[in-house]
Parts: structure tokens; C-alpha cells; sequence
């Protein structure tokens, strides 16, 4: 399963961290997240809750750039 | 559309602006005599941390979470040196002008972000879903194949589908470019994401939303980013062994310097090099690099994509500006890819008119290419009992009794004659009374459009091609195409391709529509599709996709390459260059912190609206 999510973040630098933070999460495949559009693409494993993998994603997000968000 | 500020930034004009009063009045007061010094520092501190106290915070999480290196921490070490060193103002003002830096960029960014997404704008929000004659409103995604949409007048077709009733014209120039409305009536094919303009239609969708053409365009264009161009890659790379370049170097600045001078004699003057180091610092954040590279691209490729381009990566324009040789399929590429009639030779006493007039008729029913070609030159249709008796005798032509005449149309295969295209002869009554031609028309832009490649260096030429050879350099002759290569069949096609690469000392480009070179458009150093808008192999297999078949969108997608990478290449060097001049007067001890901070600013604000410059063409 593919999904895209509006994100806000304001640096190129935190964007491609961001990107690795949610790479790194249980449940996603892979992910990759493009700060000219701020949109970030999920590809999630097979089985995996969309809402739990997404708040984890999004916690670590948060620990790498306090000052972001993902809608989801 | 006007961009504006987002609260945040708000915020933060807020902050820089009470920050710049305080630390005004810091210096005011700092100049007046035998008052405490403590009371101006005291002002340079509140200054100081009005606008950069979530600096300090995030830098102290990010040391707990082991994130050194990050512009947070570089930033908080440089300015709580300065405070270590009693340069109160400098602190403040380190700050200061950094936040006013962060809030450039996040502008400069939020604009040309709002300029791109205008262009990438075309994604429907909502569909009419029609169930029993009722219309729902429901998102897109969520509708079956094979249902029936209503589509308003002014709003955006939201899945690929067949018009089943009424009649309106389309503006497709979010996926074209062409700004000219085309018409559509009920049996005509409708693509999502173009805007229904003048009159209400129901929609058969033929395909779900995630396969419709507006999908999977925003994918391309979405996904383009990932693949990176050399100087993308270069520079994230650099970025990341900079920074601790650097800052590895103000350490050394400020461990090597004193001891050295020390041994020699002089005294210790740690305050003096600490400060140089910490403008080592200052200089070592990334973001101007890191910033402006893939900004350029993502400018180049939304640029193309306004005209009508996709370019699937940055990758991509960088083999386009580089590429020396193109190579055209013929049909549908150079030609438009279906027969008109060129050529009527009449022979005896009967005129033109009525020579096309016979043979239209009695072809009225024909499905044959030659026969459409030759109904669309006559265009006016026969009676109802102008035709009779019509018996289609497969692979030799059409019998018919026309106006109470016989009539017979049939190829003419006499050589001299069948030069270029097809050649039919047309008798009444037994007797021949003329010759019509009909071939494959060179479009009128493919000369140009050669010739502009030339003008830009790209100068070898070829054109592949199925047909005979002598057909083939007409159009040659016509194109003003360099070589042909003819009589190929579509598997030979590649490995003529792959002759004319490994020959070519720079990237080759393969232009052809994708009906039967799907496997040369993915060969090709660079392959573009031309009039790919619904044709899912060529979207699949090449590289830079033209939506209509317009074919000098080729030389403009160098064009708009060239300047994407002479951009790109500027910023770099602009970039480096001025950091590397920083460093070099901060270790002389000629800049401060603040100046090497506007350098930083500066230097990231001339390179993103330098980037806005890919933008047009």
C-alpha cells in the first residue's frame, strides 16, 4: 500500500532527516519525502496499521525536528 | 496568486523586530558614560534570547539525542562563545541575523513552492457519481471503472473515461500546455485533468482513479525528485563531510594558532582565536548549499512540466543538456502519422473535383487509411442513393456503383508512380480517369524543430523508420534529417539504436511516439515520448514524456535543460566560492561572526532567486 501525506517542515536539511526518521520506522517499507512539494510517500509493509505506523513515523519525526507535522 | 506570510513566519518577523529594538537600545545605552556596562549587556542578553531561544532549546535536545553537526547546535556554540568571550553584542546579534536568514529562506522557499504548485495544481478533488440518475459527490479514488460521472462546466475531469452524452470543449493545458480548447462529444475519449469548459457531459470512466492520466502525471512529477542529478548528489554529499570539515578546522583554529605563537614568544590571546573559530562555525552551516541545488531542478522540471513536458528526474535534464545526437522514429514523430491525400493526377477529361468526388464515394465505407484520407479531402458525403453495390476486395481496393457508374478504386502498382506514400487509380466505367496519392504528411514544426537542435549543438541527426527507403529520405529531404536508417522492422529499431549510441561520444536522444519503440524510448540515453497524453507504455518506458505531439517541445526541453544545469552550476560555484572566501578572511581574523552570517544569508538568498530563474524559460 502507497499513500501520500501533506507535511510541514522548514528546511531542506530537517526534510531529508524527516525522511530517514520515517524510513527507520516498523511497518514502512519505504518512504520518500520531496520538500519542494512537501509531500511525503509511504510505502507501507504488508499488514500494517496505516494510523499506528503513521503516529510512530510521526513521533519520530518530532525527536529529529520538533517543528513539524504530517497530516494523516 | 499573491503569496503570503504563514503565521510562523509572522511570528518571527515579531520576534526579529522586538529583538532589533532591544539590542538597539543596548547599543544606545552601551555608548553613554559611567553607566554600568552590565546594564547594555543585560540588553544585548534579552535580545539575545527573545530571538534565539528555541535555537538554544533544539540544540540542547539535539545533544541529548547525540544530533551534533545539526544549525542549531552550530549556531548556539557560536553564539554562547561570543558570550564567553564578554562579546555580548556579537552574541546578540549572531542570532539575530541568523533568524533573519531562516526567515528569508522559509519566504524564498514558500514562494517559488506556491509558483511550482500552481503548475502541479491539477488534482481533482471531487467526482459526481451517478447512481440511478442521482449525482453523489464523492472523492475520486473511490470509484469503480466502468461507472457513469457528470462533469460541470468549469469543473476538473476527474478520471480517464468516454464521453456517453452531451458535447463541450476541454481545456487541457494543465497536461499539455496547448492553450487551445479542444472539442469532445459524446464517443470521444476525455482525460482527467483537463477542465471542462462550456457545456455539462456524462462520463463512462474507463479507468480507476490511481490509472487515470492526472494520477499518474502528479506521480511522474512528484516522484521526478528522487532520481538526482550529479550536482544534487554532489552537493548533499559535500554538505555532509563540510560540516564537520569545518568545524574540525575552527577547532584546530583555535587550538594550533596560540600554542604556536606562544612557543614563538608571543603571548596566549585564546579571546582572539576563539573568536575566529567561532566564525568558523558560523560559516560551516549547509543550508544555502544544501537549499538551492535541488531548488534549481525542481524549477527546470516544473518549468518543462508548465510546457507540457514531464521530465521523470533531474537525472534527466542533465543527459538533455549534455546530449549531442537525436534520434526521431519517423511515424507520428517527424510526420503526423496518418495518410492525407498529397497527389491527384488526373488523366482525360474528367477535373480533379470529380475524380476525388467518385473514388470518395466509393470508398464511403472503407475503413482503410487511404480511404479516410481520401473521404477527408473530398469531405462531403454521399447521398443516400448516390452508392451502391459496394464489394471491398481485400488487399486490392473497393468496387462500386456510383451515380449509376462503375467505379472501382484499387492500389496502382505501377513503380514509377508508387514513389511515395500509396498510390490508388480510380476508373469510371472501365476507364482510368485519375491517380490519387495519399502518404504521410511531414509536420510543419519538424524542420524547424531540427533546426533549432542544430542551433543548440545538437547536431547529428537520424531518423529510424519501417518504410522504404526512397519514401523515407522525402521526408528526410523535407526534415532536413542527417542519416536514415530504413526498412527496419520495430525489433531492429533497438539494435540501430544501440549502433548510433555506442558511435556518439555524447548522450543520445530517441524521440518516437511509443507505439512500437517502447524498447528503444527505454534504450536511449534519454527517450521521449511524444503525444503519450493516454498512451501508458510510452508514459511507462521513456524518460521525458510530451504530452501532445508537438515536436518542438524537443528542442525546448533542452532549452529548458541547458538552463537548469548552467543555473545549477552557477549556484555552485557562487556558493562554494563565497564560503570559501569567508573562511579564509575569518581565520585572517578580517571577518566576524555576523559578517560571515550575512555572507551565509546572502549568498542562500541570491541562490534561491537565481534558482526562481529555472522556472522560465
Amino acid at each position: 500500500m502507497k499513500k501520500t501525506y501533506p507535511v510541514e517542515v522548514d528546511c531542506a536539511n530537517c526534510a531529508s532527516k524527516m525522511e530517514d526518521a520515517v524510513k527507520g520506522t516498523p511497518g514502512v517499507r519505504d518512504a520518500s519525502l520531496n520538500f519542494m512539494t512537501l509531500k511525503l510517500k509511504v510505502e507501507f509493509e504488508e499488514g500494517a496499521d496505516e494510523r499506528t505506523v503513521m503516529e510512530e513515523a510521526l513521533r519520530r519525526c518530532r525527536r529529529v525536528e520538533r517543528d513539524c507535522s504530517i497530516e494523516f | 496568486m499573491k503569496y503570503r506570510f504563514t503565521k510562523k513566519q509572522k511570528r518571527m518577523l515579531c520576534r526579529i523586530l522586538s529583538a532589533a529594538a532591544v539590542f538597539a537600545a543596548g547599543i544606545v545605552l552601551g555608548r553613554i558614560d559611567g553607566l554600568n556596562v552590565w546594564i547594555s549587556r543585560s540588553f544585548f542578553l534579552l535580545s539575545y534570547l527573545i530571538v534565539g531561544y528555541d535555537v538554544l532549546w533544539d540544540a540542547l535536545r539535539g545533544i541529548v539525542r547525540g544530533q551534533v553537526f545539526d544549525e542549531n547546535f552550530l549556531m548556539a556554540v557560536a553564539s554562547l562563545g561570543a558570550i564567553v568571550i564578554s562579546d555580548y553584542p556579537e552574541a546578540a546579534a549572531v542570532m539575530l541575523f541568523y533568524q533573519v536568514g531562516e526567515l528569508f529562506q522559509s519566504v524564498a522557499v514558500g514562494k517559488s513552492r506556491h509558483s511550482i504548485a500552481s503548475l502541479t495544481a491539477i488534482r481533482p478533488d471531487v467526482a459526481n457519481l451517478l447512481t440511478d440518475g442521482c449525482a453523489e459527490k464523492v472523492d475520486p479514488e473511490d470509484v469503480p471503472a466502468g461507472s457513469l460521472i457528470a462533469v460541470n462546466p468549469g469543473e476538473r475531469v476527474p478520471l480517464d473515461g468516454v464521453i456517453v452524452e452531451g458535447e463541450t470543449s476541454l481545456d487541457t493545458s494543465a497536461l499539455t500546455g496547448e492553450s487551445l480548447p479542444v472539442e469532445a462529444k459524446a464517443g470521444d475519449a476525455i482525460v482527467s485533468g483537463s477542465i471542462n469548459l462550456t457545456g455539462a457531459v456524462t462520463v463512462r470512466t474507463t479507468k480507476e482513479f490511481g490509472e487515470s492520466t492526472v494520477s499518474r502525471i502528479l506521480e511522474l512529477v512528484e516522484d521526478s525528485v528522487s532520481r538526482k542529478s550529479q550536482p544534487e548528489a554532489f552537493i548533499t554529499k559535500f554538505a555532509k563531510i563540510y560540516t564537520p570539515a569545518v568545524c574540525a578546522l575552527a577547532l584546530a583554529l583555535f587550538a594550533v594558532p596560540p600554542v604556536v605563537i606562544r612557543l614563538c614568544g608571543g603571548g596566549w590571546e585564546f579571546s582572539e582565536w576563539l573568536r575566529r573559530a567561532l566564525t568558523f562555525l558560523v560559516i560551516s552551516c549547509p543550508c544555502a548549499l544544501v537549499l538551492s541545488i535541488p531548488m534549481t531542478f525542481f524549477g527546470g522540471i516544473g518549468c518543462a512540466s508548465h510546457n507540457g513536458i514531464l521530465v521523470k528526474g533531474s537525472n534527466y535534464l542533465e543527459t538533455l543538456a549534455r546530449a549531442g545526437a537525436v534520434v526521431f522514429d519517423k511515424t507520428g514523430t517527424l510526420t503526423e502519422g496518418r495518410f492525407a491525400v498529397t497527389d491527384v493526377t488526373v488523366c482525360g477529361p474528367m477535373e480533379e473535383g470529380d475524380v476525388l468526388k467518385y473514388a470518395a464515394f466509393a470508398e464511403a465505407v472503407s475503413t482503410h487509411p487511404v480511404a479516410a484520407a481520401i473521404r477527408a479531402a473530398y469531405g462531403a458525403a454521399p447521398g443516400k442513393d448516390d452508392v451502391r453495390d459496394i464489394k471491398e476486395i481485400a488487399g486490392r481496393g473497393v468496387e462500386a456503383t456510383v451515380l449509376d457508374r462503375r467505379v472501382t478504386v484499387g492500389r496502382d502498382s505501377s513503380p514509377d508512380r508508387a514513389k511515395v506514400g500509396v498510390t490508388v487509380a480510380v476508373t469510371v466505367d472501365g476507364e482510368t480517369v485519375g491517380y490519387i496519392t495519399a502518404s504521410d504528411r511531414v509536420k510543419d514544426d519538424s524542420k524547424a524543430a531540427l533546426d533549432a537542435l542544430r542551433g543548440l549543438g545538437v547536431s547529428d541527426s537520424y531518423m529510424l523508420t519501417g518504410d522504404r527507403g526512397d519514401s523515407a529520405r522525402l521526408v528526410a529531404e523535407k526534415t532536413g534529417v542527417g542519416s536514415v536508417r530504413a526498412e527496419l522492422l520495430p525489433s531492429d529499431k533497438v539494435g540501430e539504436l544501440e549502433k548510433i549510441i555506442a558511435g556518439s561520444s555524447s548522450p543520445v536522444i530517441y524521440a518516437g511516439d511509443g507505439i512500437n519503440d517502447a524498447p528503444s524510448l527505454a534504450r536511449a540515453d534519454v527517450g521521449v515520448a511524444m503525444g503519450a497524453l493516454g498512451s501508458d507504455a510510452a508514459i511507462e518506458a521513456a524518460d521525458v514524456v510530451i504530452m501532445d505531439d508537438d515536436i518542438k517541445k524537443v528542442p525546448l526541453a533542452v532549452r529548458i535543460a541547458r538552463k537548469t544545469m548552467r543555473i545549477a552550476k552557477e549556484n555552485i560555484i557562487f556558493a562554494l566560492g563565497v564560503k570559501a572566501v569567508c573562511l579564509i578572511l575569518g581565520a585572517l581574523g578580517v571577518a566576524g561572526m555576523w559578517i560571515a552570517i550575512f555572507a551565509d544569508v546572502g549568498v542562500m538568498v541570491l541562490a534561491v532567486l537565481n534558482a526562481a530563474r529555472a522556472l522560465r524559460i
